[in-house]
């Protein structure tokens, strides 16, 4: 994690590209998080790309609920030259999920922003190829919402199939 | 009155947009040369596991390859989130079924820093030395079955031998051969057994050896040499800008390595080197990896010349269990014992990543824990699904047997990908 100096150069150069793109700053043992508004996301980035951070490792969808707003993305950076990890989060209501693509700038995020899209539902503008990655195509829901209930889904056997509803849908 | 014809059945989007599309009208045309879409998997013996291939070819030549994923997808994740901490362990290690201790470490070491527990030293360095002996079983696994892809069937023999030897070691230590459930949050469950150490000298002193004539058989053979040297290669720039970790970077020749760069469980303690490729092509893929066998050896020496004494799992009761022994005599111990087996421990609201190297590169778990005996959040950063973004790039314009080759370089372990 970054130390308080270089936490503050960090969030000052992310104020200075955009005054009112940082929220709040999370400080938790061995951990730094920064909130910044969705909208500022691929800027922000951009910003700690500069700082040295300029390895994006993770992006991790996360459903806060019952708080609000209840999505949320975290993006975790890697500075190699310092060692170091800093984790830029954003949060997004579930009636208006949509946040820019990270991809364009970040290829690394392809796959993990599918894989949010996927189980959350989170959609991300600007996103070359967003599809779902690991449930079906044809799937309804976003399975990792935690109201998203477990169980009840019926299991195709080849025996059955033509019992189960809308099997070949 | 309504005017729904109760017969017509609603499709829904995703049908509509297969029903769409015609055959005859998606065959590409590259000037004269008529592509061909072809699809590969999800059961080709060639792909490890479930993996699915759609290749566009030129003749043989790949135009383009796009991988498709989600065959394996069990919901790991979700089912972590309905289990206590401690009970989500089992779970999360059969995410890569290869790299298990790999696994039980970034989701332990995630909730310990959520916690703040402190590990006594002997748990780390029994942590390091399991570590070490899971990422040469997988290096293996790896070695075996890429060789076994490009025709080399003996060498799996051979391989898997040694991973014989290695399932016997974790049984001894924990119990199973796989999954094993030794890593514990806190610390490991509980000391290794008596004659334990004395078995993986004799390993460590037959493996390097061992690894040598792995190298011997495989780099005399032609065949062999012509599909690795040289083929699909990457600089280490291009595999930085897809995520890339692990010996596939390292092939490259950027000795990134968290156990150096950021190091977690005593890996400060022990010397040992980074093995970097050259150019990054598929026979540095497989050098790498060879030699880090090697490397992984020398950790394991060090850490049982130096194993220290002392307890191997937290003593704080509200994380560990307490020893079988206090239950009879403590009141306390019998309750915090209910306690814990009953409910779980409740850990501090908030969020953390923690990140390991594992044999495929970095894996990351991040845990949201919402102050609950429960955790919120699971989410693994798992290097098989990050590196494969970079296999489009790599062989894109090599031929399709390249391909093969190339995919089996890279090494995805599917549970991984689809947890």
């Amino acid at each position: 994690m970054p130390d308080a100096a270089t936490l503050e150069r960090l969030v000052g150069a992310l104020k200075a590209s955009d005054a009112e793109s940082v929220i709040n700053t999370v400080e938790s043992p061995g951990r730094v998080a920064i909130e910044v508004k969705p909208e500022s996301i691929v800027g922000s980035l951009e910003v700690l790309r500069t700082a040295g951070y300029e390895f994006l490792a993770s992006v991790h969808g996360v459903d806060y609920y019952p708080n609000e707003p209840r999505l949320g993305v975290d993006y975790e950076l890697l500075s190699r030259e310092a060692c170091d990890r800093v984790a830029l989060t954003l949060r997004v209501s579930i009636e208006d999920p949509h946040l820019p693509s990270v991809t364009p700038a970040w290829p690394c995020a392809n796959n993990q922003e599918r894989e949010a899209y996927d189980m959350f539902g989170l959609i991300f503008d600007g996103h070359p190829d967003l599809r779902r990655i690991l449930m079906p195509e044809d799937y309804e829901g976003h399975p990792q919402r935690r109201d998203f209930p477990i169980g009840g889904e019926p299991v195709l056997f080849t025996h059955n199939e033509h019992n189960v509803p809308r099997w070949f849908e | 009155m309504s005017t729904v014809d109760p017969g017509a059945r609603q499709l829904s989007d995703y049908r509509k947009m297969e029903a769409s599309v015609t055959i005859s009208e998606t065959t590409e045309f590259e000037g004269d040369r008529e592509l061909l879409t072809l699809n590969l998997g999800p059961h080709h013996p060639a792909t490890h596991g479930v993996l699915r291939l759609l290749v566009t070819l030129d003749g043989e030549v790949i135009r383009r390859l796009q991988p498709i994923y989600g065959y394996l997808h069990t919901g790991i994740e979700k089912t972590a989130e309905q289990k206590s901490y401690w009970k989500a362990i089992p779970v999360v290690e059969r995410m890569d079924y290869v790299s298990y201790y790999f696994n039980a470490m970034a989701y332990c070491g995630a909730v310990e820093a959520l916690l703040e527990v402190e590990i006594p030293k002997r748990a780390q360095y029994l942590r390091v030395i399991h570590m070490e002996l899971n990422r040469i079983m997988s290096h293996l696994v790896f070695l075996g079955t890429s060789a076994l892809d490009l025709g080399a069937i003996s060498v799996w023999w051979y391989c898997f031998r040694e991973r014989e030897t290695l399932l016997d070691l974790f049984e001894m230590s924990s119990g199973q051969r796989m999954h094993t459930r030794y890593f514990q949050i806190g610390g490991v469950i509980e000391d290794i057994p008596e004659g334990w150490i004395e078995q993986v000298r004799k390993f460590c002193a037959i493996m390097p050896e061992r690894a040598d004539i792995y190298g011997d058989l495989l780099n005399k053979n032609e065949i062999f040499l012509q599909r690795q040297r040289d083929v699909c290669p990457l600089p280490a720039e291009t595999l930085r800008e897809h995520g890339v970790t692990g010996p596939l970077l390292r092939a490259a020749g950027d000795p990134w390595d968290l156990r150096k760069a950021m190091p977690y469980s005593s890996y400060e303690d022990f010397d040992f080197q980074i093995p970097v490729g050259t150019k990054g092509d598929n026979y540095d893929r497989y050098q790498v990896r060879l030699a880090e066998v090697k490397e992984s050896i020398k950790i394991i020496v060090q850490a049982l010349d130096n194993l220290p004494d002392g307890p191997t799992i937290t003593e704080d009761r509200k994380i560990a269990l307490p020893p079988r022994h206090e239950l009879a005599t403590s009141m306390e111990a019998l309750i915090h014992h209910f306690k814990l087996v009953t409910e779980g421990m409740r850990v501090p609201e908030g969020e953390a990543y923690y990140a390991i190297e594992g044999a495929r590169g970095e894996l990351g778990c991040f845990v949201r824990s919402d102050g609950s005996s429960k955790p919120a959040r699971v989410h693994m950063r798992d290097p098989s699904i990050v590196n494969m973004q970079a296999a489009p790039a790599a062989t894109e314009g090599w031929l399709i047997a390249d391909m093969l080759a190339t995919v089996a370089m890279f090494d995805p372990i599917i549970g991984g990908v689809d947890r």
